[in-house]
């Protein structure tokens, strides 16, 4: 297992290299360069020309690739455009907030996606089963910024349940240990501050985690329905085995294999991909990062940023594919 | 016992969502009389030192903290004492001995003096480091080059300052610009504490990649005269603090904290705005207004102090070098109609290229009122019946002056197209490569654009347009440049603004470069319980005398 994962930790690496130059380039590529960005409205042909000049943008590509990938190397990612702080300052500030928001979208997803996929197969073609479906169906057809708006204003403003944007009220003056709000103040015993948290962090889970709800309920119904029909159960429940046994230990534990991957690869679009939730809520995460710098051509930020999703992503991959083994011993075995 | 235990789950859950939701309704409300104003805002700042800064959106805490020797009468353009209680300009335009308020405090505790304004002026002309002079942007624009150039900056204007005693400073310049004494109220210039400034090494820009870094003046301990000062700047959260300056040599500010958010969305700042969240916003698009008063909100409309224009190269296709050809442009545009239908409430057609609120405006200017009959006839006598044009127009972008790039390029190719002239429309990002196919390559024949004015001189409009040669307009004419070469070299002011509208007339008959299209006005959003807000022309509102009920 050790020689596994080693193995495929020291593969990621000709991976992000070769990205990293695929990257460089189709950014330098595209029109409008960072010197424009650099200086905003005021930019005039000349001004982005003294600072192409500064910044060595008027050298040859391949020259300012060589300059790029000495400094990653060294850990130096440089300033962002829009804002001149480190790039990397800018990532260790906005991760915690991703995470937090992506693992309580995922503790929506699984907590309520399994249980209802398994209860939706067991009540196969009935009123339950069906009411999830077309339910699952709506959850991927309306627009993630749509339903955040809507929540926003019908439960939030309307209601006043819930908070609209940010993650702790302006001005709370609470205390950063890791940037994880909820940990920080159960860390602290600031209990204001965890229900503060709290009520800023349901509404966006909600929505973040409505896709991918949607998808592992689907997923564990079809899950369940195939391995209700194996051999192996009926054989168990001809046994005697008691309903919960047979449930717990052949049906559930058989079915959340397919359900595990499609976990993962949820969970690697959830770090990446919460930009239209995070605009919407004002979440400063990854995803705000994302959209702020594609809009503002912040090429220094967006080369971090993808590099930093990619390898997420194979990590991620790794994750689901040690989970494999944990919960199927055949793997274990081979 | 499972059931039970399973309701006594679902009854906690319940009951912990249900406090949750009514701790964020219990916690929400006002912050008191005249407490905190939070401002929503479509962008962070860069950092805090104003000479290195150039954007709308950076300015916005700049102008609660700094003030400048020359201020504007509030609400308006027109100029009035700042931290200069008088000036006073040579006849030969080469010196401006301003007469300094005295028992002025830096938010450090240091004072204000004559000393400090020389130290500003003298650190900005000797500044090092071509990073650091490449991010003077107005700088360049408005005093030329450095003592010693490390970029490609123009010769200096500045020659010097001199303390003459404590409240009177002396400024002397190598020829005479048109732009001063106006430029002294631009924030860039403004005054910053000469002992913070060496204590936190403010003059260290250093390159980072492909960005720059600043040093701890910039980012951490901005210190200006203005009624409020820095309190924190939290960029996980994008939050900056300033709370009153006690020691304010004016009228304190009637608030005691302003936050400033940045929420980069629009409707996400719309909603904050509704939830009660924010304040104030800015900049709201120009289709919400109805609904937002109908909400109860104070839309505050600005003056407008900005242009549309429809440019005209006359590079690239031939037929646009007729002068008939480009004021059949202007006849064949139904302005009015555009102005009604695409633009927000209280902007106006465009008579020239500056808004009436500059000096140097002419009533009388020759009109271009909606006439596509004319158009055609022009067209006809130039031989340029059924020409094609490239029509460029940004996406991905609003301006103040133009809300809707889509929805103008619509309204004026209708109108084009029904006076013959065939329509090939190329849009690009603003961002991505708009600015610099129109501004640096030339490759359009015909393009929207506008300005928002700096400062209140007619320079900064009609000479920033036409004062030489651009690969924009794509003409070369040495008459036109000369005349606005001379109007600005004008020191006296009544003649300088009789040249001025002079040179209005003639971009208006002689030259006719391109087709002045509208000025709108960008608005303020606030809530009911907001009072005492002054909008600005130039967008520089102060928060001194603003309370929140």
């Amino acid at each position: 297992m050790l020689r596994f994962i080693v193995r495929r930790l020291l593969g990621v690496i000709p991976t992000l290299f070769v990205l990293s130059f695929l990257l460089f380039g189709w950014l330098r590529l595209l029109p409008g360069g960072p010197a424009g960005a650099l200086l905003g409205d005021k930019a005039t042909p000349e001004s982005i020309a003294s600072v192409n000049k500064v910044l060595g943008l008027d050298q040859p590509i391949p020259v300012q690739y060589a300059k790029f990938l000495g400094r990653i190397l060294t850990g130096d990612f440089g300033n962002s455009l829009s804002k001149s702080r480190p790039v990397v300052e800018e990532l260790a500030d906005a991760l915690p907030a991703t995470i937090e928001l992506a693992v309580a979208a995922l503790i929506f997803a699984v907590g309520l996606g399994i249980p209802l996929g398994y209860l939706a197969a067991r009540r196969r073609g009935g009123i339950f089963d069906n009411s999830t479906i077309m339910g699952t169906l709506v959850g991927v057809a309306v627009p993630v910024f749509l339903l955040g708006y809507l929540l926003k204003k019908y439960i939030a403003t309307d209601l006043g349940l819930f908070e609209t944007s940010g993650r702790v009220d302006t001005g709370m003056n609470e205390t950063n240990v890791t940037g994880f709000k909820i940990l920080d103040a159960l860390m602290t015993r600031e209990w204001d501050v965890l229900v503060n948290a709290l009520s800023h962090l349901v509404l966006p889970a909600i929505v973040l985690g409505t896709i991918p709800l949607a998808v592992i309920v689907r997923i564990t119904r079809a899950s369940v329905l195939d391995v209700l029909n194996e051999d192996y159960v009926r054989t168990a429940e001809a046994k005697g085995l008691l309903g919960k046994t047979v449930r717990r230990r052949h049906v559930l534990r058989n079915a959340l294999l397919p359900v595990s991957t499609t976990i993962g690869l949820q969970t690697g679009l959830l770090l990446a991909g919460a930009v239209l939730t995070e605009k919407v809520f004002v979440w400063n995460g990854l995803g705000s990062l994302l959209a702020e710098g594609i809009e503002k051509r912040d090429y220094p930020r967006l080369q971090a940023l993808i590099l930093l999703v990619a390898f997420v992503y194979v990590i991620v991959n790794l994750l689901v594919d040690i989970s494999y083994a944990i919960i199927d011993p055949r793997v274990r075995v081979r | 016992m499972n059931r039970v235990r399973k309701a006594i789950v679902v009854a906690s859950c319940a009951a912990l969502a249900a406090s949750v939701g009514a701790c964020a309704q219990s916690e929400r409300g006002g912050e008191g009389t005249g407490g905190t104003l939070t401002f929503g805002a479509a962008g962070a700042p860069k950092n805090f030192d104003p000479i290195f800064n150039d954007d709308g959106e950076t300015f916005r805490p700049i102008r609660q903290m700094y003030e400048t020797l020359i201020e504007h009468k509030p609400g308006t353009a027109e100029l009035a004492p700042g931290l200069a209680e008088k000036w006073e300009v040579s006849p030969d335009g080469k010196q401006v001995t301003f007469s300094l308020r005295k028992g002025v405090k830096f938010h450090d505790g240091t004072d204000f003096n004559a000393d400090a304004v020389c130290f500003n002026l003298d650190r900005w002309f000797n500044m090092k480091g071509a990073a650091a002079q490449s991010q003077m942007i107005y700088y360049a624009d408005v005093w030329g080059g450095f003592a010693k150039n490390e970029g490609d900056a123009g010769e200096p204007n500045y020659k010097s300052c001199e303390a003459k005693d404590g409240s009177t400073a002396v400024v002397s310049l190598n020829a005479f610009k048109g732009s001063f004494p106006a430029a002294f109220t631009l924030t860039s210039f403004s005054m910053s504490s000469p002992t913070a400034l060496k204590k936190y090494d403010a003059d260290k820009v250093t390159q980072s990649g492909d960005s720059f870094t600043y040093n701890d003046y910039a980012n951490l301990h901005p210190s200006g005269t203005g009624p409020f000062k820095f309190d924190k700047y939290d960029t996980g959260a994008q939050v900056i603090t300033l709370s009153r300056f006690d020691d304010y040599w004016g009228d304190k500010a009637k608030l005691s904290k302003v936050i400033i958010r940045t929420i980069g969305d629009e409707a996400a700042r719309k909603q904050e705005l509704e939830a009660g969240n924010v304040d104030i916003i800015d900049f709201p698009n120009p289709v919400d207004w109805a609904g937002l008063k109908q909400k109860g909100f104070n839309v505050q409309v600005r003056r407008a102090f900005n242009i549309l224009y429809l440019g005209i190269n006359q590079k690239n296709n031939p037929k646009l070098k007729d002068i008939r050809v480009r004021k059949a442009l202007a006849y064949a545009i139904n302005r009015q109609q555009l102005v009604t239908s695409r633009l927000p409430e209280g902007a106006q057609v465009a008579t020239q290229f500056m808004p009436d609120t500059v000096s140097g405006y002419a009533e009388d200017v020759e009109k271009y009122d909606f006439n596509p009959q004319k158009a055609k006839q022009l067209l006809a006598e130039a031989g340029a019946t059924g020409m094609t044009v490239k029509f460029y127009y940004p996406s991905e972008v609003t301006r103040p002056y133009m809300p809707d790039p889509k929805g103008i390029f619509t309204a004026i190719e209708a109108d084009l197209k029904a006076v013959g002239i065939k329509v090939q429309p190329v849009v690009k990002p603003w961002n991505g490569g708009y600015k610099d196919d129109v501004q640096k390559a030339g490759k359009q024949d015909i393009h929207l654009l506008g300005w928002t004015g700096d400062f209140n001189d007619p320079g900064n409009f009609v000479g920033t347009f036409f004062g030489r040669e651009k690969p924009e307009f794509g003409f070369n004419d040495p008459a036109l440049f000369a005349q606005l070469k001379a109007a600005d070299a004008e020191t006296n002011p009544d003649e300088k603004k009789a040249a001025y509208e002079q040179v209005n007339r003639d971009i208006m008959t002689k030259y006719f470069p391109a087709v002045p299209i509208s000025h709108s006005p960008p608005a303020m959003v606030t809530k009911s319980n907001v009072k005492g807000l002054i909008t600005s022309p130039l967008t520089n509102e102060r928060f001194d005398t603003v309370s929140v009920g």
